[in-house]
């Protein structure tokens, strides 16, 4: 899941591009944890009821604040309703990716018209998206290949800073949804998305940039910008949570390593973010095993937390760690945090061999 | 054990019980390797890898008559081979299975067995 993009264009940045040895790395298999087949098939069942006990309180949430925040408008009680309305909304960004993993539910359908809901708040066009995270998950973090690289090296701390109001990353976004509603694809997107997929894409865009139009259309109508405060402006005034909690995933940690336990963290936090991030601060155990769904994720961490680094015990030693090793990528761009990975007994393999563990 | 038919060489997987209803299993023979399903319809089998990327499905998940690919939840019928999800686009080749005595026969190309 990306978070601030880099934005700075330049492959001669990119460490990873003149290392000789890259190819080799990533023909290698990435690291697998151990895990009784038994185990894994109970925690990658996908369940409509948990699915629905996450989302059908968050919708209900974000009507109540819209309601809250309408209400407001014109009084500086507006202020905090449409910092909570915004907060809830950018929730939507870990509700897409989940969805685009296809496994909060059980039915197909009910995953695809969230999927869709969720990629229109959050400014993610879902077609482009779907194959776009693909390559993340790919490639996590190997420079070059990752079109999802969190913090750009050597560090950039503008982009970092800007993007809790969402001003790069979904700026960003809102261009290429334009582009690409008029038809204008790049080589780039040619070179991942499939021949079959790209009229669905462009439609989809027109389809977001007609549900903006018309919002815009309400607000001219009835010469307010309220309207517009509930449609993708959210995830400008409200987007600090997501990058808050998003930085935590990547940013620092080793590149061009296929062991996610080098490049990938986990982050105990609280109930209440965890229910807006849908566990994802659980990161580790998501891209160790990306088919289990959000809500397993906890339980998959106690399955495997003894093969991996230690969680970090909350935000605060996470950032503490963290916001210095970027402060040094600045100059040196070769520093890495060093993740301790635990001395194992056995080899690794891949589940199927190992179902009598 | 290895019959061969023509051009098919039908040879055992596994014993039918070793796998579970709504499951997959992972099997190697002649430099090639296979999953071979079990779901309420019977016993079915296809490439082991993904046609995507480098994934063996038998670490994929099935789900009635899918199978999810590990890496990218890309998804192929089971039966047919048919690609059913985004990113997965390419056909999934399957082979012929049937059950003798309990045990699982897998139906792979004959000029495997050269290759052996």
């Amino acid at each position: 899941m990306s978070s601030t993009p880099d934005a700075s264009g330049s492959d001669a940045a990119k460490p990873g591009l003149t290392d000789p040895t890259l190819d080799e790395r990533i023909g290698q298999q990435w690291y697998q944890p151990r895990i009784p087949r038994a185990v894994l098939k109970e925690l990658m069942k996908r369940s409509d009821a948990e699915g629905l006990r996450n989302f059908v309180p968050w919708l209900l949430l974000l009507v109540a604040s819209s309601v809250v925040a309408a209400l407001s408008w014109g009084t500086w009680w507006a202020v905090p309703a449409f910092f909570v309305y915004g907060t809830i909304y950018s929730s939507s960004d870990a509700r897409w990716h989940e969805l685009a993993h296809g496994t909060p539910f059980k039915t197909r359908w009910l995953n695809d018209a969230f999927y869709h809901l969720s990629s229109f708040m959050t400014i993610r066009e879902g077609y482009w998206w779907r194959w776009s995270h693909a390559r993340h998950h790919t490639h996590t973090y190997f420079q070059g290949r990752d079109p999802e690289i969190q913090v750009a090296r050597p560090t950039q701390v503008f982009p970092i800073i800007v993007d809790f109001f969402g001003l790069l990353g979904s700026s960003l976004e809102i261009r290429k949804i334009v582009r690409h509603a008029f038809g204008r694809v790049d080589a780039a997107t040619d070179a991942f998305l499939p021949a079959t997929e790209k009229p669905k894409m462009i439609w989809s865009c027109r389809i977001y940039l007609l549900v903006v139009i018309f919002t815009i259309g309400l607000a001219i109508t009835f010469r307010s910008f309220l309207p517009l405060m509930f449609v993708w402006t959210p995830r400008f005034y409200g987007g600090w949570l997501h990058q808050l909690l998003g930085l935590t995933q990547h940013a620092g940690l080793a590149v061009n390593v296929k062991d996610h336990r080098l490049n990938t963290r986990t982050v105990y936090i609280n109930p209440v973010y965890r229910f807006l991030y849908l566990n994802m601060n659980y990161h580790l155990e998501h891209h160790l095993l990306p088919m289990v769904p959000f809500h397993a994720l906890p339980r998959l961490h106690e399955v495997i937390k003894d093969q991996l680094p230690p969680a970090y015990p909350g935000l605060y030693a996470a950032y503490r760690e963290m916001v210095p090793a970027l402060w040094k990528q600045r100059s040196e761009p070769g520093h890495v945090i060093e993740r301790k990975v635990p001395v194992e007994n056995g080899p690794h393999g891949s589940f199927a061999t190992q179902s009598g563990i | 054990m290895a019959v061969e038919t023509n051009d098919i060489e039908w040879v055992v997987a596994c014993a039918a019980s070793e796998i579970a209803e709504e499951d997959v299993i992972r099997f190697d023979y002649a430099g090639a390797s296979y999953a071979v399903y079990r779901i309420a319809e019977g016993f079915f089998a296809s490439d082991g890898w993904c046609t995507h990327e480098r994934a063996h499905l038998a670490d994929g998940f099935v789900l009635a008559r899918e199978i999810e690919c590990p890496l990218h939840q890309g998804r192929f019928d089971i039966p047919t081979g048919k690609p059913k999800s985004p990113p997965v686009c390419v056909h999934l080749k399957t082979y012929p299975v049937r059950v003798e005595g309990g045990e699982v026969l897998l139906g792979v190309p004959a000029q495997a067995q050269a290759a052996s």
